[in-house]
């Protein structure tokens, strides 16, 4: 074989122009490019993140007279459903019953509301699976079912069956006074 | 593509042409003199089919895109999407007949694309030489997922709406980066009008890049040739016809009787493979009772919906899809066509069935009884007699036919497989004489 082979650029070390100034200006051309591309490509990347607008601080007030005992009200916030429920003292005894049951994201039922506030459950109404709005007083706890992946949540929000791994999520609010808050 | 051309210019116009873009030789020796298997059956019919199927879509596409408006701010009775698409189905000259032909285009898709993969595992056309001609058609089918989820969302209604949810949150069970990712598809802090303005951005460009992966498709089909029934390759002349007229009438014809399938759907029963909870205006604060993807996405549905646990479950729904990918190196067999692997045919019966079954999992609640009389018992964490179970066995019966290929693959002892495509036609049967028999009658 090495006797067809016509040995026009023999690759020994003086015959050969010394290859690194070539292979120096392939690999500062390959750079360039490739960096001039990245630099490009960021902002056409970065444009798809919450624009200006949507980033601006966002807050809003609620009346919690407006929700009468047993029942939920709905309001949005930040594009997003937030759960303000009004507890009866029956839905607050239970889930107080079962702060040491086995749970996926195990939680006790004070640390659910605002200390002296237990009547008033305020959460993000997203279920921690994959987003659906869970149905209000549905499910085996009595807390919410979500229609979707039949994830259950109990009358503290906790997960306490189905494939969502977290307790619906609690959205930073503050007591503006005694029946009026501030989500956001 | 491959091969000796046999064009020859008849005018001067097409030797000037030819001697400057050979255009002309390309499509003719693609469509025309293009070599084909002379024992292809009607399951290789799809390929054509599928071609007509994207032509329909881009074609009623561009024009509905002349009406939408791509914009999930309020207005009466809905948003400004939801409405130009009421606009569209009832002010629009045609336009309702060119939403339901788009939408339920869509499905017709979906049917060919599953009928075509299943030819292609069942013959064995993903085996050597043809590997990247598979990977190619897989990622077609993961544009074509693309596409049209995001196609289902521009009519912002309800179902638009918590599809869009769903979906978008799979990316979230990532670990880390979950939620960045979250935030940077919604463009927000949820599913909101930017959200609906790059779906439909994308909605519009994705079809051309499966129009360019298309022309990859063909071109990787184009250098080793047709795989055919009997999985053995061409050997000589007497194997194969030329493309035109064998293969354009047979495929042309199975296009008319498709189209038949597609018009029954359009004219008849438009919303047949919808659901109404679509023709309800997107609202963020209510989720509707029952939740489900189209048809088409409901095997993937089940297996999601069936591991407990979140990052697992969208995980082995992605894998339901990127196990194809890996497909040539699974099955080893040197045996392409089940015809002559009776084993892996009964496998693949099954797992086609089990498809199905998985499908009808995913349309039904999770607790759903199967047997609405039997009561049965709780094994777990759910009853045995749901939904959620016999989805879990199912699932594991879909991952499990590609191990079962696998080793199958080493192990089996397949039929003898004729010398060439016209051995068996020319010099009697190779075959034990029902073996052959049966095989005819399959194709």
């Amino acid at each position: 074989m090495a006797n067809t082979v016509v040995e026009s650029y023999p690759p020994t070390e003086h015959g050969a122009d010394d290859p690194n100034r070539r292979d120096f200006i392939h690999i500062a051309a390959a750079t360039a490019a490739v960096g001039g591309v990245a630099v490009f490509a960021w902002p056409l990347i970065d444009e798809m993140n919450p624009s200006a607008d949507v980033l601006a601080l966002a807050s809003i007030e609620f009346d919690l007279s407006k929700v009468s005992l047993g029942q939920q009200v709905v309001v949005k916030w930040q594009g997003k459903p937030v759960f303000v429920r009004y507890r009866t003292p029956k839905e607050i005894a239970e889930a107080v019953k079962d702060d040491n049951a086995p749970m996926k994201d195990p939680a006790t039922d004070a640390s659910r509301h605002k200390p002296g506030k237990a009547q008033y459950l305020i959460l993000v109404g997203v279920c921690t699976h994959l987003g659906c709005v869970p149905n209000f007083g549905l499910g085996d706890y009595g807390g919410w079912l979500c229609p979707c992946h039949g994830s259950v949540y109990d009358t503290a929000g906790r997960i306490r069956k189905g494939p969502a791994p977290l307790n619906l999520l609690m959205p930073n609010y503050a007591f503006t006074s005694d029946t009026k808050i501030k989500i956001g | 593509m491959s091969g000796h051309s046999t064009y020859k210019p008849k005018t001067g116009f097409t030797r000037w042409l030819d001697s400057r873009l050979p255009i002309i030789r390309l499509g003719w020796d693609s469509f025309v003199d293009f070599p084909t298997p002379k024992n292809l059956n009607y399951w290789w019919t799809f390929g054509g089919i599928l071609a007509l199927c994207l032509g329909i879509q881009i074609a009623t596409g561009v024009v509905l895109a002349m009406h939408y408006v791509p914009s999930g701010l309020a207005a009466p009775g809905g948003s400004l999407a939801f409405n130009s698409v009421e606009h569209i189905m009832r002010d629009v000259n045609h336009g309702w007949m060119i939403r339901y032909i788009h939408a339920n285009g869509a499905s017709m898709f979906f049917l060919a694309v599953y009928i075509h993969m299943f030819r292609g595992i069942y013959y064995g056309s993903f085996k050597p030489p043809r590997e990247v001609l598979w990977i190619l058609g897989c990622i077609i089918y993961l544009l074509m997922m693309a596409t049209a989820f995001m196609g289902y969302v521009l009519p912002w209604g309800q179902m638009s709406y918590f599809g869009a949810v769903v979906i978008t949150n799979l990316f979230g069970a990532l670990p880390i980066v979950g939620k960045s990712i979250t935030t940077w598809l919604w463009g927000g802090f949820a599913v909101d009008n930017p959200t609906l303005n790059r779906f439909f951005s994308l909605h519009y460009l994705l079809p051309f890049m499966i129009a360019g992966v298309v022309v990859l498709h063909i071109w990787a089909l184009h250098v080793p040739g047709n795989n055919n029934p009997r999985g053995v390759e061409v050997k000589s002349k007497a194997d194969t016809v030329p493309f035109h007229p064998y293969y354009t009438v047979k495929d042309g014809f199975a296009m008319v009787v498709f189209l038949i399938l597609f018009a029954s759907f359009v004219f008849y029963m438009p919303d047949a493979l919808g659901h109404p909870d679509n023709y309800v205006p997107a609202n963020p604060l209510v989720t509707p009772a029952h939740i489900v993807p189209e048809w088409y996405f409901l095997p993937f549905y089940a297996i999601l919906r069936a591991v407990p646990d979140k990052l697992t479950g969208v995980l082995c729904m992605f894998g339901a899809v990127g196990v194809l990918f890996v497909l040539p190196w699974i099955d080893r067999s040197k045996t392409r066509s089940m015809r002559y692997r009776p084993t892996a045919r009964l496998f693949f019966l099954i797992f086609i069935v089990d498809c199905l079954l998985l499908g009808l999992c995913g349309s039904h609640e999770p607790d759903d009884k199967i047997f609405a009389n039997l009561a049965g018992f709780t094994f777990i964490d759910s009853n045995l007699n749901s939904y959620t179970w016999l989805s879990r066995i199912l699932g594991l019966y879909y991952f499990g036919f590609y191990v079962i290929l696998f080793f199958l693959s080493w192990t089996e002892k397949p039929l003898p497989v004729p010398e060439s495509i016209s051995e068996p036609v020319l010099k009697g049967p190779a075959l034990p004489k029902g073996a052959t028999a049966e095989a005819e009658k399959k194709g």
